[in-house]
């Protein structure tokens, strides 16, 4: 609770500063603009979420993201799928991935920074080969099936603004994640599984399956997340669509309140930990003494004095935990 | 000894949050001479311990050493002053081999470069002093609690320290290790070594220590000298009261009720030449004996399964469970308390109730959603009948006291009421109050029918919690005995030489 309190307070600090620095933030227009980069980006951030409470990582989402962000328009348009068969195509694959790479690190006992790394290699070298590196784009078509990416829900009274359609899909994956994470056997399995792998083999765990399931969460969410994204704009290039998004999201989990140790975090600090993500992003564009090229460089230092800020703060409580308990 | 003491504390005072953990104790220390420091846990021995070792700084009193007032910055201080200290906490660097271990922070080396040769021939020295059996190659990972421990001491040793404190060393030792440990430290005495000893076993205070000082609620509440030292006295100073009125006879009948746990033809990845075969019956307490190394662990994570590769079935009321794995044994109503609890009993971080109902959620649960009301109760339950204390279930459990840990892991299997529990060593680092409370709980769990396997390396508690006494030695069983027949010795021989030497020895005098 405490530390989603904590980056609540960054994410208002960086939208009260933004919005003085720059009159065009707080327009409906922007606004709109940002919930739906949030919301692209918390899918993916609150599937790497499952993976990191096991105390693994998985770096292969930029290459999952592009993998079905590229095989979304071709399958649809060079292979002429129909769009259910395609969204159907999409799932399993991300299954699959999620799958094969939870059960290199659950049984084949190898690091999951490994596994990912060679995945994310893997899967965006599938995309450029199976494309021969042609951009692929919807071409006009799919309008209905478009709409789950770049759809606008009217507001019965507010004109000028709408609700953009991923923000639906993000709070249904956050509730379900909830839900999954705080009320069934599972989750509460999971995080035991990355507060101490032994202790939950000692306790009877499933270790290797909850593992697994980790894994293919984050993968489909990852897969669903470039189906979304490519709806949103429309086409994607081989070499670059996706590029960095498994670092966004790996960072915003962190800044959520993620510990890459393992076993601790909330779903809605990593939603919230997007937001901050993309304002940042958003901040630099707009604020006109910022140049642009540094985004790089200004996020990596806020991401870096978060993550610091938060270390100085739980070691303080643990000291003033430890001395009130040698009393007794 | 009438020289001055080498070592000689005044009125040695330390709060942590208010709360007095040491209050105003005298003690003196001779060269050459053993002494047992004795108490509760929380009695503040090893806040005591920690102040002589430089750990932590005393809030008032003073401290001499040969006769100077010293006050020491840091462990490195007090180590050159000559006060080395093994901590309780094992303490090794475990991506290192002995040798490295033993010459930590002070390798030998020649131009810059580390001198290995010197170094191994310099630990081969301490290691053989300690009596340990192994190359100074050997990579501390691999080996066993009692063993790291052994290496830890010799570590000590090589810091010639003038006073040698040790944090209750026998803690995780078999008795073999024990017993030499024990002369170990009468030869460092005999050398003019002033031996500071803290243990919760009292065998040990009444057999080898000069002289005994109990503390407890940090205050030094008595002193015996060696002809003085009675284990009664012992535990009535420790203790306040005299403790021996917990020791509820729960024993269970003595009428044969089924066999519950049955292992056959049973190889462990440690000990693959030779094979297991046992039997636990309804309500009896099973007592695996024998030295480190036995092989004694290795069979109770056969049975759960946490040992992936084995031969031979285990049966639970006459069905085979396969294949081993921990999932499905404790599914099968297997469970199992394991011997460091800290690493594979616990999540440290998490609270007494997420550690207690980690189990028991799944059993209660419906359709995989947790019964937060079922849940909250249960834990409340077991709290109270384990008599954890603080009776806080959202209390961090590496705040508690390692009884109370224990009493933790204890609840997340009693609280699904298991028909077998496998114990590994289920009162180490425990003292003896909270010992005596876990026996209880232990024969009530056989009492109410489950099958208790457990590996303990101190013979007196073997006798105090079991009905039959299963004794190994490298790998094997070499024989059996029921309590009634059962005495140290006996076990002591069967598991250092073994039952055949015995019988062939016997043999031939006839």
């Amino acid at each position: 609770m405490k530390k989603i309190l904590g980056i609540a307070g960054i994410f208002l600090v960086i939208v009260i500063a933004t919005s003085i620095l720059s009159p065009n933030f707080l327009t409906a227009y922007n606004i709109e603009n940002l919930l739906r980069r949030t919301s692209l980006f918390g899918i993916l951030s609150i599937g790497v979420g499952f993976v990191i409470l096991t105390a693994g990582i998985d770096l292969s989402i930029g290459g999952v993201v592009c993998l079905s962000g590229i095989l979304t328009p071709y399958l649809l348009n060079q292979m002429g799928w129909s769009a259910t068969e395609t969204v159907v195509f999409i799932v399993l694959m991300s299954v699959a991935i999620g799958v094969m790479q939870g059960g290199l690190v659950a049984y084949g006992r190898i690091q999951s920074f490994l596994v990912t790394l060679c995945g994310l290699l893997i899967f965006r070298g599938l995309a450029r080969g199976v494309t021969m590196d042609q951009t692929q784009g919807f071409q006009g078509k799919f309008s209905e099936l478009r709409w789950i990416g770049n759809g606008r829900i009217s507001i019965p009274g507010v004109e000028g603004f709408a609700l953009p359609a991923p923000v639906l899909s993000l709070i249904v994956i956050a509730i379900l994640s909830m839900i999954f994470l705080n009320c069934t056997v599972w989750g509460r399995w999971m995080k035991a599984v990355g507060r101490s792998p032994s202790a939950a083999r000692y306790s009877g765990i499933p270790v290797a399956r909850l593992q697994i399931l980790a894994y293919t969460i984050c993968s489909l969410l990852a897969g669903f997340g470039g189906l979304l994204f490519v709806c949103d704009v429309g086409s994607a290039q081989p070499s670059d669509f996706g590029n960095f998004y498994e670092l966004y999201a790996i960072a915003a989990a962190v800044l959520g309140g993620y510990r890459l140790s393992g076993g601790e975090g909330s779903v809605v600090g990593v939603v919230i930990g997007a937001a901050v993500m993309q304002v940042l992003r958003n901040a630099i564009v707009l604020i006109s003494w910022l140049p642009d090229t540094a985004e790089f460089a200004v996020i990596g230092l806020v991401i870096l004095i978060g993550v610091l800020a938060d270390e100085f703060l739980r070691r303080y409580a643990a000291n003033r935990a430890r001395t009130q308990a040698k009393g007794t | 000894m009438d020289a001055a003491p080498i070592l000689r504390c005044r009125g040695l005072g330390k709060r942590f949050a208010g709360v007095h953990a040491l209050r105003s104790v005298d003690i003196d220390i001779y060269s050459g001479e053993v002494v047992a420091v004795v108490g509760a846990n929380g009695a503040g021995k090893s806040t005591l311990m920690k102040i002589l070792a430089g750990v932590l700084t005393p809030d008032s009193g003073e401290v001499f050493l040969s006769g100077q007032s010293v006050r020491f910055a840091g462990v490195r201080d007090a180590v050159r002053a000559g006060i080395a200290l093994v901590h309780q906490e094992l303490n090794l660097a475990d991506n290192l081999d002995i040798a490295g271990n033993i010459a930590l922070g002070r390798e030998p080396n020649r131009f810059g470069f580390l001198d290995r040769k010197a170094m191994h021939t310099q630990a081969r020295e301490w290691i053989e002093r300690v009596g340990l059996d192994l190359s100074p190659a050997s990579d501390v990972s691999t080996l066993s609690i009692g063993r790291r421990q052994m290496v830890e001491i010799a570590k000590a040793l090589s810091l010639r320290a003038k006073v040698l404190i040790l944090d209750e060393p026998t803690s995780s030792l078999s008795m073999g290790e024990t017993s030499r440990l024990l002369m170990l430290i009468r030869t460092l005495a005999n050398q003019g070594v002033a031996v500071v000893y803290i243990t919760h076993r009292l065998n040990e205070v009444l057999d080898c220590a000069d002289r005994a000082v109990v503390l407890r609620d940090g205050q030094r509440v008595a002193e015996f000298s060696r002809d003085q030292l009675a284990r009664e006295r012992l535990v009535g100073a420790m203790v306040g009261t005299i403790h021996e009125s917990q020791r509820v006879e729960l024993r269970s009948t003595n009428e044969k009720s089924q066999a519950r746990l049955v292992v056959r033809g049973l190889q462990t990845q440690a000990h693959p030449k030779s094979t297991i075969n046992l039997s636990v019956h309804k309500g009896e307490i099973v007592g695996l004996a024998g030295l480190v190394g036995a092989g004694r662990t290795e069979v109770l994570q056969s049975i759960f399964g946490v040992d992936r590769r084995i031969v031979g079935e285990v049966s639970l009321d006459g069905q085979i469970i396969a294949p081993s794995d921990p999932v499905v044994a404790s599914r099968c109503g297997i469970s199992m308390v394991p011997e460091d609890r800290q690493r594979d009993g616990l999540m440290l971080e998490d609270s007494v109730r997420i550690n207690v109902s980690v189990v028991k959620i799944a059993r209660d649960s419906i359709a995989g959603f947790i019964r937060r009301g079922a849940e909250r109760t249960g834990v409340a339950r077991m709290i109270d009948l384990m008599k954890i204390h603080p009776t806080l279930p959202e209390r961090q459990v590496a705040l508690f006291s390692g009884g109370n840990q224990q009493k933790v892991v204890l609840a997340k299997w009693l609280s699904t009421e298991p028909s077998v529990l496998l114990l590994d060593e289920p009162s180490r680092g425990v003292d003896v109050g909270a010992r005596a409370e876990i026996h209880t709980l232990i024969r009530k769990a056989a009492h109410r029918g489950a099958a208790v396997l457990c590996s303990i390396s101190d013979t007196e508690e073997l006798l105090l919690l079991c009905d039959r006494i299963v004794v190994m030695r490298e790998g094997r069983i070499e024989g059996e005995m029921n309590i009634a027949d059962a005495t140290e010795e006996a076990i002591t021989r069967l598991a250092v030489v073994g039952g055949e030497d015995v019988a062939s020895h016997s043999e031939a005098a006839a």
